[in-house]
């Protein structure tokens, strides 16, 4: 027993370790701003929220949709083999995702939704203002907006399962339609929860390395910060795995490290949010059924 | 004269309730056609990855390119046995730290462990190591491992991916066994055993299958893990060489051939990610069919 309490007290003191070397490595170097040998982070910043912003605008509703297709709409002949194939694509690794993004679906976003967009819209709407070349912030985006749909949909249909049945029945029974039993009698119910899976799913975008640093054109310096949606652009993650092999000096290195730091704050601030607010909801669910 | 008023008042009322009925029903239906239009536009993309990759992959395939290692960049020759072999050590290494470091401490939150700040403290780490990017997971082994050490290694790869492995097999195994009835364990109490002879011999087996998915599921995902290694292990063209230098892994080796300009280089990278994906089929296929196998035995 001795034992087992060691290793917890060994795996807690892991995390609160790799903490405190954070906090070190980012407190001793962090006030270097633009000008030689200095480093700012403020456009990848800028370039990790906007990319997986980008990710959940598009991913959210999508998500939401094949959650409540599956688990609400769909018969389980068809739904099953559904959330079955959405379990094996989160196990998807994200490299490949990268691979297929780079070789495949960039030309797909390009040709089918970049171009058009560009053309009709690219005098009016400062946004589109840019020759779409494919590898760019809305490209990155759209992928992690594909990474993350097996995520935050069968999480939301792990939430959407927890509303128990009696709930759906009271709104047949007064006669409403499918839809109207969704929002009256299920979305009420699991609204917290829904947001903490979306978010969830915004600390996976945040934190997505490979795939960004494969698709989303890699400049630095101001260039990065994006004008258009159209622009190359950097993320957080995606500058230190590009530049971590290649740091020429411990200071780039730890501006590099510091990167990771401000990354971390993000994630985690993110994260902790989403855990509160679905175990909030967990809870709730669970003193009700045990009524 | 009041029965045609009557009526009149009937005509309009059911008009009305005939249009609120339509309009309902047709929100209804462009609910459905709506998360349908949802579920395909998500097939679409995904069905295409694994075709793409399947199709890509398969040719570049051979026995030479499971078996040898790099041959001259953008001559196309070789293959990329060290990267396979590398996979396995790292992983296997990983898998060896973080399995019973993981599930000692799910045994302790769930059975041994008194709720108070301490164990919530602990969960509470633990749940946000879950969500940590794993890029940051490998800057603590880069600074941890690496820098002490003063090369990349093995082992810095192995700790980093251990660190992403440990919290999911730490919340499977508490939940898992949190699920296990109660009144098992009171058999157990009443037979006068003692409370680690109960954890060992009647908890853990009955909620075996499910922390052995949990530990697979683990291992899934640290085997497509990317981004910690480019900062641990480094990547080499070259055989294992011990413990405390650089090695290959798949999905670095994935990266650092896509990003050459050569087509040969690319055809490699579909091949090894096609590899990648059936190790990670294979690891939960077999699950699959022990788990089966051993729901078949009777329950005693």
């Amino acid at each position: 027993m001795v034992g087992l309490v060691a290793f917890s007290v060994a795996k807690g003191s892991i995390d609160i370790f790799a903490k405190e070397g954070f906090n070190f490595i980012t407190q001793s170097n962090w006030d270097a701003v633009e000008g030689r040998e200095s480093f700012g982070a403020f456009p990848y910043i800028i370039g990790t929220l906007l990319s997986a912003g980008i990710a959940m605008l598009i991913g959210v509703p999508i998500s939401l949709g094949i959650a409540i297709f599956i688990s609400e709409i769909a018969p389980p002949r068809i739904g099953t083999p559904l959330a079955f194939l959405s379990e094996l694509l989160a196990a998807v690794p994200s490299i490949i995702y990268g691979l297929w993004a780079l070789f495949v679906f960039r030309f797909w976003v390009r040709d089918l939704v970049e171009k058009p967009l560009y053309d009709v819209f690219h005098a009016s709407v400062p946004f589109f203002a840019k020759t779409p070349f494919g590898l760019d912030i809305f490209t990155a985006g759209v992928v992690l907006a594909i990474m993350i749909i097996p995520i935050v949909s069968s999480i939301c249909r792990e939430v959407m399962k927890v509303v128990p049945n009696s709930q759906r029945e009271a709104a047949y029974s007064l006669g409403a339609t499918r839809w109207e039993t969704v929002r009256m009698a299920v979305f009420p119910y699991v609204k917290s929860g829904l947001v903490g899976a979306s978010m969830l799913g915004l600390g996976r975008a945040v934190g997505e390395t490979i795939l960004v640093t494969m698709i989303i054109g890699n400049v630095i310096g101001p260039n990065a910060i994006p004008t258009t949606l159209f622009s190359q652009g950097q993320t957080l993650a995606s500058l230190v795995a590009n530049e971590f092999n290649e740091a020429s000096s411990d200071l780039h290195l730890s501006a590099l490290i510091a990167l990771g730091a401000i990354l971390l704050v993000l994630t985690m601030g993110i994260n902790v949010a989403a855990r509160i607010m679905v175990k909030k909801k967990i809870k709730v669910q669970s003193g009700a059924k045990s009524q | 004269m009041t029965i045609n008023n009557n009526k009149k008042y009937r005509d309009i009322l059911l008009e009305t309730v005939d249009k609120k009925y339509r309009k309902r029903m047709f929100v209804n239906k462009l609910v459905t056609i709506t998360t349908v239009v949802c579920v395909i536009a998500a097939i679409v993309p995904l069905t295409s990855i694994l075709i793409e990759v399947v199709r890509n992959g398969i040719s570049a395939i051979s026995y030479d390119f499971l078996t040898q290692p790099q041959g001259s960049i953008g001559s196309g020759s070789g293959g990329i046995a060290p990267a396979i072999q590398g996979t396995f050590i790292v992983v296997g290494l990983a898998a060896a730290i973080g399995t019973p470091v993981g599930l000692l401490t799910g045994i302790y939150l769930s059975e041994f462990a008194k709720e108070g700040k301490f164990s919530y403290a602990v969960r509470f780490f633990n749940d946000v190591l879950t969500g940590l990017p794993s890029i940051v997971i490998g800057i603590v082994g880069y600074v941890l491992i690496v820098l002490a050490l003063g090369s990349f290694s093995v082992l810095a790869g192995a700790l980093s991916l251990s660190i992403i492995m440990i919290p999911i097999v730490v919340r499977v195994t508490e939940e898992t066994l949190k699920v296990v009835p109660y009144s098992l364990r009171e058999a157990g109490h009443s037979l006068g055993l003692s409370k680690a002879k109960i954890t060992l011999f009647i908890v853990l087996p009955a909620a075996k299958d499910g922390i052995l998915t949990g530990i697979v599921v683990a291992i899934s995902r640290i085997a497509g893990e990317t981004a910690p290694l480019i900062m641990t292990i480094l990547g080499t063209s070259l055989f294992f060489t011990g413990i405390t230098g650089p090695v290959d892994a798949l999905p670095l080796r994935i990266w650092r051939l896509a990003s050459q300009p050569y087509e040969s280089a690319h055809a490699f990278g579909w091949g090894s990610a096609l590899v990648l994906i059936l190790m990670i089929l294979a690891l939960s296929m077999g699950l699959r069919l022990l788990v089966q196998k051993r729901s078949l035995r009777p329950v005693t």
